[in-house]
């Protein structure tokens, strides 16, 4: 049930995993000197999988994730994409953001069409249209699409952002607490939404979350961190629950709370947060 | 009966309440100047003083204020011409002001190193009063037409090339994430990100501007003798103690700034969507 790095590796199919964060440190300079984030991390996800990765505020997990899409570099060590190491942002490496990043001034459509517009530049006007409207339905916001992002809720645009997001087809989607901020029975909606989808389209998705049942009910494995500065991954809990998942049989499982359990003892006793 | 009696009333009765309102708005501005009026025609009569009083400004200029057309060539012309030739120049020196000072302000929002060099040369040119430009000015372009437009676009330029590069600094970092994710081009950028999130800043730069820059002609027409405008209308009124005549072009200089004002408070409302106000 609780595997290490290596297993995991093994495990694959592939000789090379898809995506591999290889020793990777991560120091920012400060006045009263360097800050070290992250120390000799390593990860190795194959292609399709869903990751989830956990810790206490801090801890690096935004750093880490920075890293996969381009916005962050490592001081050293390498993360690797299909062999090739990663150099900036781009859109094969998705980034759902953290307060959706929607433009007030374009209405749902042309949010989600700005990207698909760039990415495939080949493609006719209707086509773009086409596929659009396509995952707009998708996130079932197909009536909505002429309305502004400040007319509609948390909910609705987190979708658009899902949308403008995955109709890129990314071969990676990075989600940063995409459901924090919404109300329980909206965030459980979305997440069901989001297994659809990522069933459909099988992109490998890495997620950040703070919420360990969100986790469970996700993610293929769940990458929890050590605290900062200095943090690692201290586990990686393999969840083996069989997909399609439905919620509330998952949760009559006494393996479920097993789980649940091992991962509350990693975050509350072994790596308790001490509040500075 | 009753029922229909109540629905038939509270209509009329909201209605009433409105107009009410309507009127009250206009009624008090209106007699707050009447009262204004009042004090100022007693002042005159109690003090010692070369002003007349609003009764003796009316009576010596009821042919300027009922005849605002006349043209009889040079600079005799009536209230409207003068005001109407200051605006042309406002109009010509703030449009260059605006295309310049939004496209400079783009530049160095967009780019630190000129920022850095620029600011503190800005923060100096920025605070010298229209007034002091107009010696260089003359000295510069010989003319006076040529010196008044460079008035009037080194006064308006400053608040719009300002704002437009604290709009360019302030695009959310959400945003530009965005637009690096997308690898957007950047016409792309340009036109969907960088000038929507600056135009409410713009915007209040060029709110600004037109306003110094009606300040500014009419200092700038005062200096510059023989031309045509309501600067130098009221200069030669004065050196021919015609001060009914200074004060009535007063009126129409406020009342022009105000409707410069407003209209640019309107055209704010189309353009920029309620979100963004």
């Amino acid at each position: 049930m609780v595997t290490s790095l290596k297993s995991a590796q093994r495990s694959s199919h592939d000789a090379t995993p898809f995506l591999i964060v290889d020793q990777v440190s991560k120091v920012y300079p400060t006045k009263t000197g360097d800050y070290t984030v992250l120390k000799d991390v390593n990860l190795a996800v194959n292609q399709g999988e869903f990751i989830c990765v956990i810790g206490h505020s801090g801890c690096g997990k935004s750093t880490l994730l920075n890293m996969v899409s381009g916005f962050a570099k490592p001081t050293t060590g390498r993360v690797l994409l299909q062999g090739k190491p990663i150099e900036k942002p781009g859109p094969d490496r998705m980034v759902v953001f953290q307060g959706y990043a929607l433009l007030p001034w374009l209405s749902v459509f042309e949010n989600v069409y700005l990207g698909v517009n760039v990415v495939y530049p080949q493609k006719s006007k209707s086509e773009k249209t086409q596929i659009v409207k396509e995952f707009l339905a998708m996130v079932g916001l197909a009536d909505a699409m002429e309305k502004k992002p400040p007319q509609i809720s948390g909910g609705m645009k987190q979708r658009v952002a899902i949308a403008r997001a995955l109709a890129l087809c990314p071969e990676v989607l990075i989600l940063d607490e995409p459901f924090g901020a919404l109300d329980a029975i909206t965030k459980e909606e979305l997440q069901e939404e989001l297994l659809k989808i990522w069933n459909t389209h099988k992109c490998t998705v890495l997620m950040i979350t703070h919420d360990i049942d969100e986790a469970l009910f996700l993610a293929d494995r769940l990458v929890m961190m050590t605290n900062g500065p200095a943090a690692a991954i201290g586990e990686v809990m393999e969840i083996p629950f069989r997909r399609p998942r439905n919620r509330s049989r998952m949760m009559e499982t006494p393996e479920y709370y097993k789980l649940r359990n091992h991962a509350l003892d990693f975050l509350y006793n072994r790596f308790a947060h001490d509040d500075e | 009966m009753t029922i229909a009696r109540k629905q038939f009333n509270k209509p009329s009765f909201v209605l009433d309440k409105k107009l009410k309102q309507r009127l009250e708005d206009i009624a008090t501005p209106l007699g707050t100047i009447l009262i204004l009026l009042l004090i100022w025609q007693l002042l005159t009569m109690i003090l010692p003083t070369d002003l007349p009083g609003p009764i003796k400004v009316v009576q010596e200029t009821w042919v300027l204020i009922l005849y605002p057309f006349f043209d009889f060539g040079g600079t005799n012309k009536g209230l409207f011409w003068q005001v109407f030739t200051s605006l042309q120049r406002v109009a010509i020196g703030y449009s260059f002001a605006a295309v310049v000072g939004i496209g400079l302000g783009i530049l160095v929002g967009l780019n630190k190193r000129l920022s850095k060099g620029l600011d503190p040369i800005f923060n100096i040119l920025r605070t010298v009063p229209p007034l002091a430009w107009v010696p260089i000015a003359l000295a510069a372009l010989k003319q006076n037409q040529p010196a008044a437009l460079f008035v009037i676009f080194i006064t308006a330029i400053w608040p719009i090339l300002i704002n437009t590069a604290v709009g360019v600094r302030q695009i959310p970092q959400d945003f530009n994430n965005v637009a690096q994710v997308l690898q957007l081009p950047k016409t792309e950028y340009f036109f969907k990100i960088l000038i929507p999130s600056a135009l409410p800043y713009i915007f209040t730069g060029l709110r600004i501007a037109i306003g110094l820059s009606w300040l500014a002609i009419i200092a700038a027409e005062i200096v510059m003798s023989g031309i045509v405008g309501i600067g130098f209308f009221i200069w030669n009124a004065y050196q021919n103690s015609q001060i009914s005549e200074i004060i009535v072009s007063l009126v129409y200089i406020g009342l022009v700034g105000w409707l410069l004002d407003s209209l640019m408070a309107w055209v704010q409302t189309l353009i920029l969507p309620q979100s963004q106000r």
